[in-house]
């Protein structure tokens, strides 16, 4: 298998300005920090965390949608972080977004067709006809109807605006799709249509995704390998299996248990983790996790622990867990 | 069945304006302002054919006529007809509010549109610099630009042009920081659009509404101003029949002819009213929380 993105340190800081002329930087939030991880072609990747972990900030940084403060992106052996904005431009036929949010990611006063058909226009793909054709495809791909393509996006529910999204994301034919919370702005039921829509196409499209969700089930079913962020960086990846068969991080058990069970008598053995998620302004010492965590010890406070290989594609940032 | 579907298809497409359309009808204030401005559109254009007499070239021996069925609104101090000085004014008002809004919106917009989307310096010094313009009493700035190109109805046009540049410039500025923060603008980013595209396909699109109703009222005020300047000398220049000219010639016969002063004023106020009451019936009709 042969690696299409290579993330290596990647850091985003948000500054906290005061004034608009003269502006001080009083501080930083640390959104993501030192993430790295290899992505093999046609794997999945899936990113969950709480709120505010900086998943999708992550993601946003692979794509350049906001600028990474430090870190290597590569992209099948080329560095982005060194693009300027026009070579950059290039470089986005071959990665792109579904976003969250399906009321907002489509812009209102362009038709569904102008919507699918821009990627093909600005990347210069085929000729007007040819364009046409694919939009009516991409339509009838997402599940939707080749007459829907004249009409404009408030005529649509959440679950349709979302396949349009789907369907703009691939219009260019991309390697990678980075889905930022894809489903979670959406009813159960249009839930699960859209994953095994987005598996679907993984599949016919030979896709390489990143999916960042804060919802496990979800990330269960479409994942070849699963990233467990916490406060901006990556605690365990590991391959699906073995994650949700063997979680070896203390945060993951305790994601882990909170997944609701269909069958009542179940025994509940659900952790729960004590207080809030630290401030990212001002993240704890040495371990990040060890404000909340129940095997906490002195060395947990002070040093911080490296993310370690335990054995082939499962990696763990504990300093508790042995070999 | 698929003819069907594309017919509802476009007929919805249309829908946007529409229903933007039908909220403005329930007022009955807009429709009445949007009525005196087709009117004033149509004396503009037909006032040829209207004028029952020459606006330009009176007779002496008529002057300060009082209104009669010949000549409805009265004579001025030259002889002129006053009601056929006022058709022929309407064209010059409604010259005067594209031409000078015309200006105003496309200098507002583009520098709007700049300090909002690029924000940081950029952003900084073009506001000031509009709060500089601001700073000044519309009036007098007019005066000064004026002053400096000399008087003449294309430079009382250009002046009133530039004294509203700020008002279009803060609008946009404000609408294009909220709709940047959309997220498909960053999903054109993300598709490869250039700044300029996303400007223009993305952003100025979703800024229409506030930047309509500016425009209309707009055209209003400087219609005033311009009057202004021209009652002042500054703009329309003899024997041009513009509104306020005519009021500053008139001025001196108000008491002889109070109808040559009377009929003028009363169009200026007739046409500020109507644009004011169709931009406020605008703005109500295309605000987004009414939607249905």
């Amino acid at each position: 298998m042969s690696v299409l993105l290579e993330v290596k340190d990647l850091k985003k800081y948000f500054p906290i300005k005061k004034g608009s002329f003269f502006s001080k930087h009083i501080d930083y939030v640390k959104a993501v920090e030192d993430v790295s991880f290899i992505l093999n072609k046609g794997e999945t990747l899936g990113i969950v965390g709480e709120s505010g972990c900086g998943k999708s900030t992550t993601g946003r940084c692979i794509l350049k949608l906001i600028e990474p403060t430090d870190g290597e992106v590569k992209f099948e052996g080329r560095n982005l972080s060194v693009l300027s904005k026009n070579e950059m431009r290039s470089v986005r036929k071959d990665m792109q977004f579904i976003f969250q949010d399906p009321y907002a990611s489509l812009n209102p006063r362009l038709t569904v067709g102008e919507t699918i058909m821009e990627p093909m226009k600005n990347f210069n793909i085929g000729d007007k006809e040819s364009r046409q054709k694919r939009v009516e495809e991409l339509l009838d791909v997402v599940g939707l109807s080749p007459y829907h393509a004249t009409r404009y996006p408030h005529e649509f529910s959440g679950g349709q605006r979302q396949r349009v999204g789907i369907a703009r994301a691939l219009s260019a034919n991309p390697k990678l799709v980075v889905c930022d919370e894809p489903v979670s702005a959406l009813d159960v039921s249009i839930q699960a249509q859209t994953i095994n829509l987005l598996k679907d196409l993984q599949q016919k499209y030979d896709l390489t995704m990143i999916f960042i969700a804060h919802d496990l089930s979800v990330v269960k079913h479409i994942s070849d390998r699963v990233a467990v962020m916490y406060l901006g960086s990556i605690v365990e990846i590991s391959d699906y299996k073995d994650l949700y068969a063997q979680p070896l991080h203390p945060y993951t058990q305790a994601l882990l248990s909170s997944i609701p069970k269909p069958n009542p008598k179940a025994i509940k053995d659900r952790i729960i983790l004590e207080g809030d998620i630290p401030s990212p302004t001002n993240p704890p010492s040495g371990c990040k996790f060890h404000t909340r965590c129940r095997y906490v010890t002195e060395i947990c406070k002070t040093t911080k622990p490296e993310l370690r290989k335990i054995n082939d594609g499962h990696e763990v940032a504990c300093h508790h867990v042995t070999d | 069945m698929k003819k069907k579907n594309l017919a509802e298809g476009n007929n919805e497409v249309t829908g946007l304006w529409a229903n933007v359309f039908k909220r403005l009808k329930k007022s009955k204030t807009s429709m009445f302002g949007l009525l005196i401005v087709i009117i004033l559109l149509f004396t503009a254009v037909f006032a040829p054919l209207m004028a029952p007499h020459d606006p330009i070239v009176g007779q002496l021996a008529l002057r300060h006529n009082e209104p009669s069925m010949e000549y409805i609104m009265g004579t001025d101090s030259q002889g002129r007809d006053v009601f056929s000085r006022i058709l022929y004014g309407a064209r010059i008002s409604v010259e005067i509010g594209i031409i000078s809004v015309g200006i105003a919106l496309i200098l507002g917009t583009a520098m709007g549109v700049v300090s909002g989307y690029y924000g940081g310096k950029v952003d900084t010094i073009v506001m000031r610099f509009v709060d500089i313009m601001l700073a000044f009493p519309t009036i007098l700035l007019a005066l000064a630009i004026v002053t400096i190109l000399g008087p003449s109805l294309t430079n009382a046009m250009i002046a009133v042009g530039i004294v509203n540049i700020p008002r279009f410039a803060r609008i946009v500025r404000s609408s294009v920081l909220s709709v940047k923060e959309n997220e498909y603008i960053e999903a054109a980013i993300s598709i490869g659009c250039t700044d300029f595209e996303i400007i223009t396909r993305h952003i100025l699109p979703n800024c229409l509404a506030p930047i309509l109703v500016q425009s209309t009222l707009t055209i209003g005020t400087a219609i005033l101003e311009a009057a202004g300047l021209s009652f002042l000398g500054l703009g329309a220049q003899p024997p041009i029949s513009e509104w306020g000219s005519m009021l500053a010639d008139a001025r001196g016969y108000m008491r002889q002819a109070p109808w040559s002063v009377m009929y003028p004023g009363v169009a200026i106020m007739i046409t500020v009213l109507g644009f004011n009451l169709l931009g406020d019936g605008l703005r109500d009709a295309l605000d987004p929380r009414l939607k249905e």
